[in-house]
C-alpha cells in the first residue's frame, strides 16, 4: 500500500501538469471573481467563503479523471486488480494520494487568496480547517466518480455531472463554516457534519469505487 | 409462485401485455376522476383564488419523483444482488419517468409560486433540494446512455444509484441546515395542523393514485421497448455472426 502511495505521489510530483495544474486553476478562479462582480471590499468579503470553497471544488474536479485513466490505459490497474492488495485498498490509496497532491495544498495555499478576496480576519482559521476536513471528501467522492467513467471515451463531462452534486453537502458545510468562522459565530457545528462526511466517504467509497471499477475491468 | 418469476423476461413480457391495457385504464380513470373533480367541483380557496388547484399535479408528480428514485434503487439492488435483467431495466426506464416527475414538480411549482410568493424560484430547502434531486437523475441517465456495454453500464448505474442515494439523502437535510423555508408544511399530514382542508384532499388522493398508476404504466410500457430493443440486438448480432 505504501509502495503504491509513493508510486503514485512520484508520478504526480514528476509527470508534471496534474500538481500545479489545480493549484493554478484554484488561483485563477480567485482573480477572476474579483474581476467579474467588481473590486467592492465589502460584497468580496461576503462572497469570499463561498468563491473559495467553489474554486477548492473545481481545481480538485480538473484532476479527477486522471485518477484511474492512465492506470487504466496501459494495463497496470488489471495488475492492481490481480494483485494481493485488494482494489478497495488501491482506491483508498489513489484518493488519498490525490488529495495529498491537491487537496492539501489547496487548503494551504487558501488563505494567501483569502486576502485576494478580503477574506474577514476571523475566517482565516476556519478556512484552512474546513478545506482540511472536506477536500478528503471531495478526493474520495472523486475517486468514486473516476471509478465509474474509467472506461469512457469522453468520461470528463460526465464525470462532473456525476461527481458535482455528490458535492453538495460538502459544499454548503464548508462554506457555511468559514462564513460562520469569518462573522464570529459558531463554526464548529459544520465544521464538525464537514468531517463526518469526509469519514463517513472514507468508510464507504471505496468499496463502491472497487465495484465500479471491478465492473469496468471485467 | 413468487416474484422472482417476472424476472424471465418471457414471463414478464406475457404477464405485462395482459397487464398493461388495466393499468393504464385504471390510470385514465384514476386521473380522470381527481382531475375533473380536482378542478371543477372543488371550492376556490379564500387566499389563494384558483391557483390552489395546482396542488393536483404538484404534489401527486413531487411525490412520485422521489418514489421513482427509491424504485431504482430497489431495482438497481436486485440487479447486483440477483442479476436479473429485467430489475436493471425496468430501474433504467423509470430513471427519465422520474426526471420528467421532477421537472413537472418544479415547473408547477414556479407556476404556482409567481402569483403566491411573488417570485418563480427561491432557494427554499424543498425548492433546492428537488432540483438537486433533478441533477441526480441527470447523471444517473447520462451513465446509462454513455456505457456501450449494456451489462457494465448495468453495474455502474446500480452503484451510482446507490450510492446518489446516500448523497441525495444527506444532500436534503444539509439543504436544510443551509437555509431555511417559505414552503408549506407537507400537505397530507396526518397532523391537523399542516393538513390540507378535506375538500381539497379527497381528490387530491386520486389524482396521487393516478400518478402512482401512471408511473407503473409507463414504467412497463418502458421496461417492454427495453426488452424488446435488447432482442433485436441481439438478434442482429447474431445474423452479423452467420449463425441464423
Amino acid at each position: 500500500m505504501m509502495a503504491l502511495l509513493q508510486r503514485d505521489l512520484r508520478l504526480a510530483l514528476r509527470a508534471g501538469g496534474g500538481f500545479g495544474l489545480g493549484l493554478a486553476f484554484f488561483l485563477m478562479v480567485a482573480v477572476l471573481v474579483p474581476l467579474g462582480v467588481g473590486p467592492e471590499g465589502a460584497l468580496l468579503t461576503r462572497i469570499a467563503p463561498g468563491i473559495l470553497w467553489i474554486g477548492a471544488l473545481l481545481a480538485c474536479l480538473l484532476s479527477l479523471d486522471r485518477m484511474f485513466a492512465l492506470d487504466f490505459e496501459d494495463g497496470a490497474l488489471d495488475l492492481m486488480a490481480v494483485s494481493p492488495l485488494p482494489l478497495e485498498g488501491v482506491v483508498a490509496m489513489k484518493a488519498l494520494a490525490h488529495w495529498v497532491v491537491t487537496g492539501l495544498p489547496l487548503a494551504l495555499m487558501a488563505p494567501v487568496l483569502g486576502l485576494l478576496l478580503s477574506l474577514a480576519p476571523g475566517g482565516y482559521v476556519w478556512l484552512v480547517a474546513a478545506l482540511v476536513l472536506g477536500t478528503p471528501a471531495l478526493s474520495l467522492i472523486g475517486s468514486f466518480g473516476a471509478a465509474l467513467t474509467v472506461g469512457l471515451k469522453r468520461g470528463g463531462l460526465i464525470l462532473s455531472l456525476i461527481v458535482l452534486p455528490m458535492y453538495v453537502p460538502t459544499l454548503i458545510f464548508g462554506a457555511e463554516a468559514v462564513r460562520r468562522g469569518a462573522v464570529g459565530g459558531d463554526a464548529m457545528v459544520p465544521l464538525l457534519l464537514l468531517a463526518a462526511i469526509s469519514l463517513g466517504s472514507a468508510a464507504i467509497l471505496p468499496f463502491a469505487a472497487a465495484a465500479a471499477l471491478r465492473a469496468n475491468l471485467k | 409462485m413468487s416474484i422472482w418469476e417476472y424476472a424471465n423476461p418471457k414471463k414478464f413480457m406475457q404477464t405485462s401485455t395482459w397487464a398493461l391495457p388495466w393499468v393504464s385504464g385504471l390510470a385514465v380513470v384514476l386521473l380522470a376522476v381527481g382531475l375533473i373533480w380536482g378542478f371543477f367541483f372543488t371550492p376556490e380557496d379564500y387566499k389563494q383564488g384558483s391557483t390552489v388547484k395546482i396542488i393536483y399535479l404538484h404534489v401527486p408528480s413531487a411525490m412520485m419523483a422521489v418514489s421513482a428514485w427509491f424504485m431504482m434503487l430497489v431495482g438497481s439492488l436486485i440487479w447486483l444482488i440477483r442479476r436479473h435483467h429485467v430489475s436493471a431495466l425496468a430501474a433504467k426506464a423509470a430513471a427519465p419517468v422520474g426526471l420528467t416527475f421532477t421537472v413537472i414538480g418544479l415547473v408547477t411549482g414556479a407556476i404556482w409560486g409567481q402569483p403566491m410568493w411573488g417570485t418563480w424560484w427561491a432557494w427554499d430547502p424543498r425548492l433546492t433540494s428537488f432540483l438537486i434531486l433533478g441533477l441526480f437523475y441527470l447523471g444517473y441517465i447520462a451513465l446509462w446512455a454513455a456505457v456501450e456495454d449494456a451489462d457494465t453500464a448495468a453495474d455502474l448505474t446500480s452503484v451510482l444509484c446507490i450510492v446518489g442515494s446516500v448523497f441525495a439523502f444527506l444532500s436534503r437535510y444539509a439543504v436544510l441546515f443551509w437555509n431555511q423555508g417559505l414552503h408549506q408544511g407537507a400537505s397530507l399530514s396526518v397532523d391537523a395542523e399542516q393538513h390540507v382542508s378535506n375538500v381539497y384532499a379527497f381528490p387530491l388522493w386520486f389524482c396521487i393514485a393516478g400518478f402512482l398508476v401512471l408511473f407503473v404504466t409507463l414504467v412497463l410500457l418502458r421496461t417492454r421497448t427495453e426488452i424488446r430493443s435488447r432482442r433485436i440486438r441481439a438478434l442482429m448480432s447474431r445474423e452479423r455472426a452467420g449463425v441464423l
